[in-house]
């Protein structure tokens, strides 16, 4: 199971970086979303194994529980990552108003107003 | 329990949720905002006091002890800072409120500051990764809104560039963590710090560590300054000003934690590192402060050119170098502030932002033209003023440790932040004036006194600097002996 998260990490790592690579504003903004997934399922992977024993707080008797400290720290990370894809959103948006271009290259070099 | 610790976080964030409800009302909004600082300062400095005769502090939330809880911890490095970030903030909000401009302030531009302030604060005093990358965001979130609020187009533009990279940073932050804790099976800082100091600091735990090098070099503009000058002079005065005195500083004071605290068993190769990137970053701001004639770009590459001193001062790593480091610290906060602000009040006043284009600016006004004269004797390092103690101390350091290649890039780009400043004295303030009198722009007193205060608060910490000494000192001592931190911190049960 390990194996497979990993090589989706990779898989997942490898697009986001061919989407960042792109003269598209709204590929870029999709490109570190799913970045940010990757780095969430690695979190997941780290946790001594992704289940190696029962859920914690439904029992006591059971013989290991499995580490709860990933799960919260993902919670907690994709909201974050969730808050700034959706300002990056927006920002996109604004900007594509404003210059009337979403593409990268036509916003280098702008010299100020 | 120590609650009072996390006063500092809790009332800006309190006072941005309140500010919120008070759109309209820009009156009562300025009004609970100074409050709000003047209660933070007061705040910060009685836990400061506290520290030097209790020791350092903390608060485990929800009474779960270390290493199992996330908690707030505060010694004297950190609180140093805490004071320094809501005295400038204090200072800056008094700026802003002659000008941002109404529309600003009903498009809940104080409760940003607000959160941005408790999102430093947080970073400042948290003794656990995690909590560290929640209060980065906490910190980069308002930083996003504030540097695009009003969205001119060169804003807009510019804040694509700052968040992506700073998208890009969370995710290698988020990866270290992932490794560290799969590597040691901990988050808590002292915690990590012993389990590191058992199993020692082997080749994987050395590359995470530089892993966590390249994450808070790109918050701290450490050679990865790239996105720096742009972003920097993008937005209004007062927001530019707040950058550039406080965004860096959180990279650099995590960049502290983790190389004095945890990862200080390999300073052959991470010390050696940062020593290089240090040298690289005074080398390359030097060359931009020098390269552009455009005050706003000159300003923000000076910003470069300390985050390199300050962190030559880790690479020395000793308790004299550490010293000096703090120093500043706190001294580049205040007058970096005060830079900026005499930057865009000049670019007020003239409506021109290239050197060449402006002339003769003192005759109009001289209080500016002496205030940005004290600025830069206090940035170069003359005596009476701030600068000087730290170059003083950081110098020491280098030839304790025997860094001379250091001493001699980091007392050159002294001379290099001098030429620059000297260039926009020379320019703006000294000539023939160009303003005649129908143009002459009032300069606004709510606009000349903030810069009054830093500038009275740079001579202050020149001349006070004994009084300021047994912090700096005992913060110093706490850096090069994280035994301290971590018995504080865990009290035996490890």
């Amino acid at each position: 199971m390990e194996t497979l998260i990993t090589v989706l990490v990779g898989l997942l790592v490898t697009i986001a970086v061919y989407l960042l690579l792109s003269r598209n504003l709204i590929r870029v903004i999709l490109g570190t979303a799913l970045l940010s997934h990757a780095a969430h399922l690695l979190l997941m992977t780290m946790g001594k194994g992704l289940k190696k024993g029962s859920a914690p707080l439904l029992g006591e008797n059971a013989a290991s529980y499995v580490d709860a400290l990933p799960q919260a720290l993902i919670l907690t990370a994709i909201v974050i990552s969730f808050a700034v894809t959706a300002f990056l959103l927006v920002l996109a948006y604004r900007t594509y108003k404003k210059t009337g271009t979403d593409d990268l290259y036509a916003l280098r070099g702008l010299d100020d107003e | 329990m120590n609650n009072i610790i996390v006063m500092p976080m809790i009332i800006p964030l309190m006072t941005g949720i309140i500010l919120i409800f008070l759109r309209t009302r820009t009156n009562s909004q300025r009004i609970i905002s100074i409050l709000s600082s003047i209660a933070t300062i007061a705040v910060s400095i009685v836990i400061l006091n506290r520290i030097q005769n209790e020791g350092i502090l903390r608060l485990d939330f929800g009474g779960w002890l270390p290493p199992y809880g996330i908690l707030f911890v505060a010694d004297s490095f950190s609180m140093l800072l805490v004071i320094t970030t809501s005295i400038v903030t204090g200072i800056l909000l008094i700026y802003a409120f002659s000008s941002i401009g109404i529309q600003h302030e009903s498009m809940f531009f104080y409760p940003f500051i607000f959160f941005l302030v408790a999102g430093i604060n947080g970073s400042f005093l948290t003794g656990d990764l995690f909590n560290l990358f929640v209060c980065f965001e906490v910190m980069l979130l308002s930083s996003y809104v504030l540097i695009t609020m009003g969205g001119r187009k060169i804003q807009l533009v510019e804040s694509i560039k700052y968040v992506t990279i700073n998208v890009l940073s969370s995710w290698f932050f988020l990866i270290g963590i992932a490794y560290l804790y799969g590597t040691v099976g901990t988050l808590n800082m002292a915690h990590l710090s012993v389990r590191i100091a058992e199993v020692g600091q082997g080749p994987l735990l050395t590359v995470i560590s530089l892993m966590f090098l390249i994450v808070f070099s790109l918050k701290a503009g450490l050679l990865l300054y790239f996105w720096l000058p742009g972003s920097y002079s993008a937005p209004p005065t007062v927001v530019a000003a707040l950058f550039g005195a406080l965004l860096t500083k959180v990279g650099i004071y995590a960049m502290f934690r983790m190389f004095t605290l945890i990862f200080y068993h390999e300073t052959i190769i991470t010390h050696t590192v940062i020593g290089i990137m240090a040298i690289l970053t005074m080398i390359g701001g030097s060359i931009g402060a020098l390269a552009y004639n455009d005050i706003r770009k000159i300003v923000s590459y000076n910003v470069v050119i300390a985050v390199g001193f300050i962190l030559a001062g880790l690479a020395m790593s000793s308790e004299i170098a550490f010293e000096g480091a703090i120093y500043y610290l706190i001294h580049d906060m205040i007058v970096k502030a005060l830079l900026f602000l005499i930057a865009g009040t000049v670019i007020y006043l003239t409506g021109k932002s290239k050197i060449e284009e402006m002339s003769g600016l003192i005759r109009n006004y001289p209080m500016l033209g002496w205030l940005f004269f004290i600025t830069m004797l206090s940035l170069t390092g003359i005596p009476p003023l701030s600068g000087f103690i730290s170059k003083v101390y950081l110098g020491q350091g280098a030839i304790e440790t025997g860094s001379y290649l250091l001493l001699a890039v980091a007392f050159m780009s002294g001379i290099f932040v001098l030429y620059s400043l000297l260039r926009i004295f020379l320019n703006c303030f000294w000539g023939e004036t160009i303003i005649n009198e129908d143009d002459d722009v009032p300069l606004k007193k709510g606009m000349l006194i903030p810069c009054i205060l830093f500038a009275i608060m740079t001579i202050a910490i020149g001349i006070g600097v004994e009084g300021l000494a047994p912090y700096v000192s005992d913060a110093a001592r706490t850096l090069m002996n994280p035994d301290i931190y971590i018995e504080a911190v865990l009290q035996g049960n490890r």
